[in-house]
């Protein structure tokens, strides 16, 4: 079939739904976990109970995960209304309000997507997309991705069917034209991987879609495969016209149980009518893709670590070169990109490569693709142009901190990456930039800490990642890391001395020119980046002993001010874990510190107008008043 | 606990589905452990046999991959998230708590087989931090006070089925 043909139907199909009513329900991961299955059922009863026949269309993930379960209620010459937090109990005033009436229940509905709402919020016009431009993520949430057709009545398979009629050197020519580096985090040209796998004489030829996305805290690759498979899909299979190759792999981790059905389905309805096959449209060319399930090591992010995991080895990476464009998957030439980098491809072979690159910095073109999590207001997904600076992420697309609280740190790029300051939230998000700074863009995990974060925590929890999950072939990675933990330990518990901080210093710049890959690499960032901007809280826990944010547990304890405390109010002994916390009716509240578990409970639940409970630092600064109630009764 | 029969019955039809090559392995570990819930020795053995691999080797992948698991999971499987967002959030007190409330450490599945406790890396809610999952239910900005509350209705399940259990041996 030709495309022409396919889009034909396509366009039919789309157009018949855009015609009615219809209920747009987010079911990724993130609005499963929020609830949004029980939605779905919720609507369906709703519906039927009234007796509707309104299709409801399975969505991906429009990046507001602090609002979902999301719903979107399109109605033919009405507003498309977008309703968030979304529960069960919800559903049937929605179902009775807007799909049957004419109520459209503002009052339940984060905005709407077209002006003339009255006072109901126009989303577009919400700070965060003043900033934001979509590219990945235009049909993300809006579109099924169940249905391939969803995506082709709206342009999808456009750019393989213009790929078809051109050469491989115009097409790589215009990846150059388009500036496209790398969206795995290294930045690596893109059009400089694909003409050396193009070059290669060595056949068959692969080519891999990385999706092993093991950084803590980011999950862009798991919402484009859930939301949006197909663009991914379309790039692979213009790389294997572009490089020669007629097999395809996508190695996604097995912990994206949805990614990989969502995949399932895209590639066999890709099949069915010759997107995929011994001749895609047609053509002569022919192209498969198989799904291949990483078993769960962060170091098989790494390109060589990969393809020894696909090959049913252990994960270990090995030197280059040779390049895995000359020697891959099964020594043979391998083209290797991460989700995102295939993602763009379509577009950029569809609108050119001068149209990408008017997007973005001068060595940072298009877009770049974050979550945002931590303690910002709102977390999500969000996609901006290249140098846009920190501060707009953080404040106008996140929402600014959480509770008021102080802004610390934002940390950009997991364990690889670094935490940077208040003070440098003005530079612009591009590899560059990002990588003077001593982080790097990584595959786009942003966390924001606020002033409740210790820093030296931080870097021992991205220490204890990086030594989790090294692979054990280079000896400083292997050792060098876990030393580097253990002192961190150290200071963290009080244990720190003052020539720990020169040890370390010195110990990192080992680490990182004594491992093979850029795990061991970039393993010291966090600490490097905590103690080139943060040092002042180091030298806190090793000189006073005092964890100036009150997290780690050995040098923090809990006080109950005994002015301030309310004698009849029990909430702090009815709630503490631990049972920690001793006191008759009518006396003041006291915490044994031999059984509390310092998870900070009482604070939390002691009522605002007594405000009794405090944290101290360092241990040493509790008043002799807080005795133990085995000594009170003495 | 699967009987050794019982792996080697699950192993050998699952094998008859594969050829004999290498590149194998690890969708088998995948696919024996869907089914058996965890590795057994017979059955990394039998796999071995199969690719002619030494039982080393295949014990050297096995244990590289953080999704394998050599001893059998409770009934009421608990994960703790121990991603970026859950740690800052307190994911650390959520995972004492819950050694505290089950008895048990993490990797550790408790004596009768009801419970057994894990860490992961990260689940990708990072905006429900910090989370927990217990027998696939995600919970939701958990404290550790919550904890004790969310076992409840799977402690009072596991109760229920022992007393069952001992009515219908006393009858």
């Amino acid at each position: 079939m030709t495309l022409k043909e396919i889009a034909s139907n396509a366009k039919s199909e789309w157009e018949a739904l855009q015609k009615g009513s219809y209920i747009l329900i987010g079911t990724a991961t993130c609005g499963r976990a929020a609830g949004a299955l029980d939605v779905v059922d919720a609507f369906n009863s709703g519906l039927a109970r009234q007796g509707l026949r309104v299709p409801i269309v399975q969505v991906g993930c429009m990046g507001l995960c602090y609002a979902e379960p999301l719903v979107t209620i399109s109605k033919p010459g009405s507003l498309r209304v977008v309703y968030s937090n979304v529960s069960p109990e919800m559903v049937p005033r929605l179902v009775e309000g807007y799909v049957a009436g004419d109520d459209p229940c503002l009052e339940l509905a984060l905005g709407t997507l077209e002006g003339g709402g009255g006072e109901a919020v126009y989303i577009p016009e919400l700070p965060r997309f003043e900033h934001e431009l979509r590219l990945i993520l235009h049909r993300c949430g809006y579109s099924d991705p169940e249905n391939m057709n969803h995506y082709i009545a709206n342009g999808g398979y456009g750019g393989l069917e213009k790929a078809l009629d051109t050469s491989a050197e115009k097409i790589i020519g215009e990846l150059q034209k388009s500036g496209l580096r790398g969206r795995g985090g290294a930045g690596f040209p893109t059009h400089l991987k694909w003409e050396q796998c193009r070059r290669a004489r060595s056949t068959p030829k692969y080519v891999i879609c990385n999706a092993d996305e093991g950084d803590p805290g980011a999950f862009m690759d798991r919402v484009i495969l859930e939301s949006d498979p197909h663009q991914v899909i379309e790039g692979m299979i213009i790389a294997g016209y572009a490089v020669g190759a007629e097999q395809g792999y996508v190695y996604v981790r097995a912990e994206y149980p949805l990614a990989i059905e969502r995949i399932k389905i895209a590639l066999k309805q890709a099949e069915e009518v010759g997107l995929l096959g011994d001749n895609v449209l047609g053509s002569s060319f022919g192209f498969h893709i198989e799904i291949a399930a990483g078993a769960g090591a962060f170091v098989s992010g790494e390109a060589t670590a990969l393809v020894a995991a696909m090959e049913g080895r252990r994960s270990e990476p090995r030197p280059r070169p040779p390049r895995l464009s000359e020697a891959g998957l099964w020594h043979k030439p391998t083209l290797l990109n991460n989700v995102k980098t295939f993602a763009y491809v379509p577009m950029i072979i569809e609108r050119g490569g001068d149209w990408f690159a008017s997007v973005g910095t001068e060595g940072s073109k298009g877009t770049a693709m974050f979550t945002l999590a931590g303690r910002v207001v709102n977390s999500g997904l969000t996609e901006v142009p290249m140098g846009t600076t920190l501060r707009k992420l953080v404040y106008d697309i996140g929402g600014g901190i959480a509770k008021d609280r102080r802004f610390k740190a934002v940390q950009i790029g997991g364990p690889s990456g670094g935490c940077l300051p208040e003070a440098l939230l003005n530079i612009p998000i591009d590899y560059d930039s990002l990588r003077q700074a001593g982080s790097m863009m990584g595959s786009g995990g942003m966390i924001v800490m606020d002033e409740n974060n210790c820093m030296v925590d931080a870097a021992r929890f991205f220490l204890d990642f990086s030594t989790k999950e090294s692979c054990g072939k280079c000896t400083m990675c292997r050792l060098g890391t876990v030393q580097m933990l253990h002192i961190l330990e150290d200071i963290t518990a009080g244990r720190g001395k003052t020539e720990d901080i020169d040890f370390i210093l010195t110990l990192a710049e080992d680490v990182k020119a004594g491992s093979l890959c850029g795990l061991g690499q970039t393993a010291p960032n966090p600490v490097l980046t905590t103690l080139r901007y943060f040092r002042d809280e180091y030298e806190a826990h090793i000189l006073e002993k005092r964890c100036p944010a009150g997290v780690c547990p050995e040098l923090t304890l809990y006080y109950i001010l005994p002015d301030r405390c309310d004698r009849a109010c029990e909430h702090c002994i009815l709630t503490c874990p631990t049972e920690a916390i001793k006191g008759e009716k009518g006396k003041v509240k006291v915490i044994d510190q031999e059984k509390c578990s310092k998870c900070g409970t009482c604070l939390e639940v002691c009522p605002p107008e007594y405000n009794a409970v405090v944290k101290l630092s360092p241990v040493s600064s509790l008043p002799a008043s807080n005795v133990s109630p085995k000594e009170a009764k003495k | 606990m699967i009987t050794e029969e019982q792996t080697s019955q699950a192993v050998a039809e699952i094998l008859g589905r594969y050829r004999k090559e290498k590149k194998n392995l690890i969708p088998l570990l995948q696919e024996v452990q869907t089914r058996l819930g965890y590795l057994p020795k017979r059955a990394l053995q039998e796999i071995a046999d199969f690719l002619k691999m030494s039982d080393v080797e295949v014990w050297g992948v096995a244990t590289f991959y953080n999704q394998f698991r050599f001893i059998p999971l409770g009934k009421y499987h608990t994960m703790v998230c121990m991603g970026t967002a859950c740690h800052l959030a307190g994911g650390r007190l959520i995972l004492e708590a819950l050694e505290r409330e089950l008895g048990i450490k993490v990797g550790e599945t408790a004596k009768d087989g009801n419970f057994s406790l894990e860490r992961v890396a990260c689940i990708g809610c990072c905006m429900l931090a910090p989370v927990a999952v217990i027998k696939d239910k995600i919970h939701a900005k958990m404290t550790p006070f919550k904890v004790e509350e969310a076992l409840i209705p799977y402690k009072q399940e596991a109760q229920g089925r022992l007393e069952e259990g001992k009515s219908r041996s006393q009858s």
